[in-house]
């Protein structure tokens, strides 16, 4: 049976990966805070898809006890196959900006944590030589703009990791895949002015297992958001200072 | 939570109002928060006002439809209230279970199918949706969770079943279903010439089916007026299907859902386009009287073929009137309001009319015995308005009432004549939901929360 350990396990787009991975018989692994929807989630892919689930507590800004943790999930499950990282943390930049409590969280909870996460993960299946890694990461990440900056250098230093991480484990067959959502239809974004193109969840999962049944590196999600961040890479930094982003 | 100003309409584009919608992603984010009223809505398929909260909190349930349990041995299933119909259906129909009762489409919510106790083609034979409820968990009006069946706290079960999402916030439902053989119908059709003769084969215990129900042609007039086509459905077993069939008997349907990608112009369904589609489905369908295999697709959900259908009344939307008559003199009461709908001059696209069965235990609940009529009527202005408003008024008269569930427009007086149980329901909800955090527009509407 091959297991997959999915964090942030009761967001929107956790819940999405994991009813596509389920689809394809992946027995699965949800950790998180809140145990009653860890729980329900949990039941529902068991009943619905007939995989094996379960579920646990894990608190993402408690780096103590990650490593812990990742090693007891392996010891239960005798075999880990895959890493889900679906946890974030969006924050509020024009608080990060005055509270230095604000800008800890959101770097905390993006990078900090995730990368120990990744870390602990990638030698037990460089080890085992097979497996793949998913890392959440954000098209916020691709450029530095005055109204999200703080999330957005957590998530870009995430990107940078998961490609370091990608180039360490190619030899050893575990694929990493970096994912960067646009805007998805979540909790995180439902009711923010300026949404376009918003795209659902269970069509981002499907994307993001597909990308990874395809060996892909990095994919945007929805699709045209690469496009959208080429643009925006490319506008040269005397323009861009001065534009409202 | 966040929540969205939004105009929102329910299935029949009439009346569209501002409310604030929330969607809880989280089961303990169906607890109604902060002051003011609070409604749920699920899929959106009631047509008035029901699932509406003008200046109040819409409350999204339609990220909350996983799966609890499901016992393949004794069909029994539990789900969160956001399920729609299609999801379960999914589910239960490959392990050879289905639902005991459906109505016709299968995009509505579990908690939608319980608020609106909703009926299907069997009703004269098994009864309404709460048949096959089992438990319901409402959260009232205190934020509590209750687990309310026939046993359990059934006062508040019996209030909350077609209760009109008014007695809490329905958080999961356990549902009994029927085991069948295949996923297919055994179906016939059989065409009538008049409203009399369609009469005469409702009640006919010779062509009686488990599913029955009769499409009416609404624009015939004079002797073939009520005529329409009576169809008949069985589930069929195993011995009644080809060989493909029998092969694959719980195969999903071929049927592709196509869009209608916006509101057609206004003048897409006029007499003319009626006329020419009754006839049309009058004689296509009529001729259908040797039995036929069809996938239960098709049978019971013919129009989920089209997405958004609705979308063919244009912006200005439409009305669906839905009444049932006792069976004692229902076919003079029938007769009149189509004559009265036919006089008035105003096109009525869809009529449908079924025989009901026994009046369930829901204190609200819409059906009693007797016959039941639909019809869908293109919103062209206040003149429909009047214009049903007689109708109510020949439906008081033979003692019948309207469905909330489809309803608009019904006044408050109207509704205490309808529904004798309303005091006794207004006791339960008092005590549920204390403070009417609970509330719609179609209950401040009706008045459903003051006295008689």
């Amino acid at each position: 049976m091959k297991w997959v350990l999915i964090l942030g396990g009761s967001s929107a787009i956790a819940r999405a990966c994991a009813a596509s991975l389920a689809e394809r018989g992946y027995a699965l692994y949800l950790a998180g805070r809140d145990q009653d929807e860890l729980a329900r989630d949990a039941d529902d892919l068991a009943l619905r898809y007939g995989i094996e689930s379960r579920y646990a507590h894990f608190d993402a800004d408690d780096t103590g006890r990650i490593e812990g943790f990742i090693d007891q999930v392996v010891a239960e499950v005798g075999d880990l196959h895959g890493l889900v990282v679906a946890y974030g943390y969006l924050g509020e930049q024009s608080v990060a900006a005055q509270s230095q409590q604000e800008t800890l969280s959101i770097l905390q909870r993006n990078f900090v944590s995730a990368v120990c996460v990744l870390n602990r993960v990638a030698a037990s299946l460089e080890a085992q030589g097979d497996g793949f890694i998913v890392g959440i990461s954000s098209v916020a990440g691709d450029r530095g703009r005055q109204s999200n900056y703080t999330y957005g250098a957590a998530k870009g230093g995430l990107s940078l990791y998961l490609e370091g991480l990608r180039n360490r484990l190619f030899a050893s067959g575990v694929r990493v895949l970096t994912v960067k959502p646009g805007f998805v239809d979540t909790a995180m974004t439902y009711g923010l002015p300026g949404m376009f193109l918003v795209a659902s969840p269970r069509s981002v999962g499907e994307q993001i297992v597909r990308g990874l049944e395809k060996g892909r590196n990095v994919i945007y999600v929805p699709w045209f958001w690469r496009y959208i961040m080429l643009i925006i890479r490319h506008i040269p930094e005397v323009i861009f200072k001065r534009l409202k982003l | 939570m966040s929540t969205i100003q939004r105009s929102l309409a329910g299935w029949g584009n009439y009346p569209r109002q501002d409310c604030a919608l929330r969607r809880p992603e989280r089961y303990a984010g169906l607890r109604p928060e902060g002051e003011g009223s609070h409604i749920a809505r699920g899929m959106g398929r009631s047509y008035g006002d029901a699932a509406l909260n003008e200046q109040g909190t819409v409350i999204l349930t339609e990220r909350l439809q996983r799966l609890r349990s499901f016992d393949r041995e004794s069909g029994v299933l539990r789900a969160e209230a956001g399920m729609t119909l299609d999801d379960l259906l999914r589910i239960c129909v490959p392990a050879g279970w289905f639902p005991a009762v459906t109505p016709g489409t299968r995009f509505v919510s579990l908690g939608g199918c319980v608020a609106a106790d909703v009926h299907g083609k069997n009703h004269h034979r098994d009864g309404s949706f709460s048949t096959g409820v089992r438990e319901l968990a409402l959260i009232d009006g205190e934020g509590q969770q209750r687990h309310c069946s026939r046993d359990e706290q059934a006062e508040a079960f019996w209030a909350t079943v077609g209760g009109m999402g008014l007695t809490g916030m329905i958080g999961e439902v356990a549902l009994q279903l029927q085991p069948i053989d295949s996923a297919y119908m055994h179906v016939r059709h059989l065409p009538s010439l008049d409203l009399a003769h369609t009469f005469s084969l409702l009640e006919d215990p010779a062509h009686d089916a488990t599913y029955t129900v009769a499409w009416l042609d609404l624009v015939a007039r004079g002797h073939r007026r009520g005529r329409g086509v009576v169809m008949l459905g069985e589930h069929a077993g195993l011995d009644a299907l080809n060989s493909a069939q029998a092969a694959a008997p719980f195969a999903a349907a071929s049927q592709r859902q196509r869009p209608v990608p916006f509101n057609m112009p206004g003048w897409l369904l006029n007499p003319l386009s009626i006329r020419a589609f009754n006839q049309l489905y009058y004689f296509s369908q009529g001729r259908k009287q040797n039995g036929f295999i069809s996938h239960y697709q098709p049978f019971f959900y013919p129009l989920d073929g089209l997405a958004n259908w609705n979308r063919l009344y244009g912006s200005k939307g439409f009305l669906q009137y839905q009444c049932v008559l006792p069976t004692e003199g229902a076919l003079a009461g029938v007769q009149a309001l189509l004559e009265r709908l036919q006089q008035s001059g105003q096109p009525s696209f869809l009529g449908v009319l079924k025989r009901l069965g026994d009046e369930g235990e829901g204190m609200l609940s819409f059906p009693m015995p007797g016959y039941t009529l639909a019809m869908d009527l293109p919103f062209a202005g206040t003149g429909l308005l009047s214009l049903l408003d007689e109708l109510d008024a020949i439906v008081m008269h033979h003692g019948g009432r309207v469905y909330l569930a489809k309803d608009a427009r019904l006044p408050p007086d109207a509704l205490r004549r309808m529904y004798p149980r309303l005091g006794e329901w207004q006791a339960v909800r008092q005590r549920l939901d204390p403070r009417g955090c609970f509330q719609s527009s179609l209950s401040r509407r009706l008045k459903m929360e003051e006295g008689l």
